[in-house]
């Protein structure tokens, strides 16, 4: 049986646990906003490049030749995961879903036979695939100093990734993010990078005139397509952190507030306990008289 | 004969301007155009310079750095990799960005050293055409 002290003690660190995790949902939920608004305001300017980037690409896929970015190096023996996670943790399973989908992406992988390299991003998926896979990555970015990430931060992680598909380190590049859909939910998600995917449209296509031609637009365009992918996922893995915390650090405070009122219950009764010890230890003296 | 037609300038971090125009200037890396309506379908990169389109309502004027614009009859639609309203930056704001341009066409080498150094002679003489 705990002391009183040592009981309201217990009581006054829950409390300020409960501070705490308050204090950082609350922080969730504003940053949470911004990036919402930072992944929307992204998303007309991916839509279209996917736009120009499909009806380009089926006239080049047509014709059977295209650039590397495109058609593929031919083989498909090395793939590269970029794995994006959070910097940070106290986010639910954040981290752990989008790890456990690597993960399992290179069992796959590797049952079949192929070689795989790993690029993080973001420690703390780092951190846990150190222990399995550490001779497997090839490199890891740190954008823990970054306050807002902008496309900046997107467009280096893509150039890094294009110069070790120009100096032929890998086939296929493949993305592991979490899609955000709503503050409850995240869902984990892997995406095709290089060869850059394209949606196969049906309708009408239009012939353009290219400025000044098709490969060199490709060329131009094919980079900044890759580019424009490791934004909008950076920028929807932003979201989807603070959501989770948001969401985690709520069951947390609602828990931090039931373990509050247990404990004061159980300090008002070991009070009242004391008190009446205490009464008939004095009754039962005086009647001794 | 149509009138207008869809007039969007898009950059990664958000979308600038989306509105219907009677003619936009687009300055397109073989040579400066102005589109009009019912354009044939081209496809162009951007070299740095001024996107003006204009609509019924006036004439906006805008900043790109290097990009794409996607051209059809109904529709002039412009990615930007980098692009300001011409009334919210400064000869100074474009100076900022040619030196990250200088700073990255040092760090890099081969074609991409090519592709970079281009582009900040083609920045030096945007800003030198800037008032």
């Amino acid at each position: 049986m705990p002391s009183l002290k040592d009981l309201k003690n217990r009581i006054e660190s829950v409390k300020n646990t409960r501070k705490i995790t308050k204090a950082m949902q609350m922080v969730a939920a504003a940053k949470l906003r911004r990036a919402q608004e930072a992944a929307e305001a992204g998303r007309p300017y991916a839509d279209q490049m996917n736009k120009v980037v499909s009806s380009l690409a089926a006239a080049a896929g047509a014709s059977g030749v295209g650039p590397k970015l495109l058609a593929g190096t031919g083989a498909d023996t090395t793939h590269l995961l970029v794995v994006m996670t959070a910097e940070r943790g106290l986010c639910g399973g954040f981290n752990t879903y989008i790890v456990k989908m690597a993960r399992q992406k290179i069992e796959d992988l590797q049952a079949a036979g192929k070689t795989i390299k790993i690029l993080t991003v973001g420690k703390k998926g780092r951190e846990q695939l150190k222990r399995e896979y550490g001779d497997l990555m090839i490199g890891h970015v740190d954008l823990s100093e970054v306050k807002r990430v902008g496309y900046v931060n997107a467009n280096a992680i893509a150039r890094d990734v294009l110069s070790r598909f120009d100096g032929g380190e890998f086939d296929v590049a493949t993305l592991f993010y979490n899609r955000f859909e709503s503050v409850i939910s995240q869902v984990p998600t892997e995406l095709q990078i290089i060869p850059v995917a394209y949606q196969e449209d049906d309708s009408e296509s239009v012939v353009y005139d290219f400025e000044p031609g098709e490969d060199e637009i490709l060329e131009q365009l094919l980079p900044r397509a890759v580019a424009t992918q490791v934004f909008t996922a950076l920028l929807e893995n932003g979201a989807s952190e603070q959501g989770a915390r948001m969401s985690a650090m709520d069951n947390a405070t609602r828990n931090a507030g039931e373990m509050i009122d247990k404990l004061t219950i159980q300090y008002n009764r070991s009070r009242q306990a004391a008190i009446t010890t205490e009464l008939i230890e004095i009754i039962a003296g005086a009647e001794a008289l | 004969m149509a009138e207008t037609m869809q007039f969007d300038l898009v950059s990664p971090e958000k979308s600038l301007g989306s509105f219907q125009a009677s003619e936009v200037q687009v300055p397109g890396s073989e040579g400066d155009m102005t589109v009009l309506p019912l354009h044939a379908p081209v496809i162009t990169t951007l070299r740095p310079g001024l996107v003006v389109a204009k609509s019924p309502d006036g004439s906006q004027e805008f900043i790109v750095t290097q990009g794409i614009a996607e051209i059809t009859a109904e529709s002039v639609s412009i990615i930007a990799e980098q692009a300001f309203d011409r009334s919210e930056v400064t000869k100074a704001d474009m100076e900022k960005v040619l030196e990250e341009a200088r700073a990255h066409a040092e760090s890099v080498a081969g074609e991409e050293k090519l592709n970079a150094e281009k582009f900040v002679v083609e920045m030096v003489h945007f800003i030198e055409m800037m008032e």
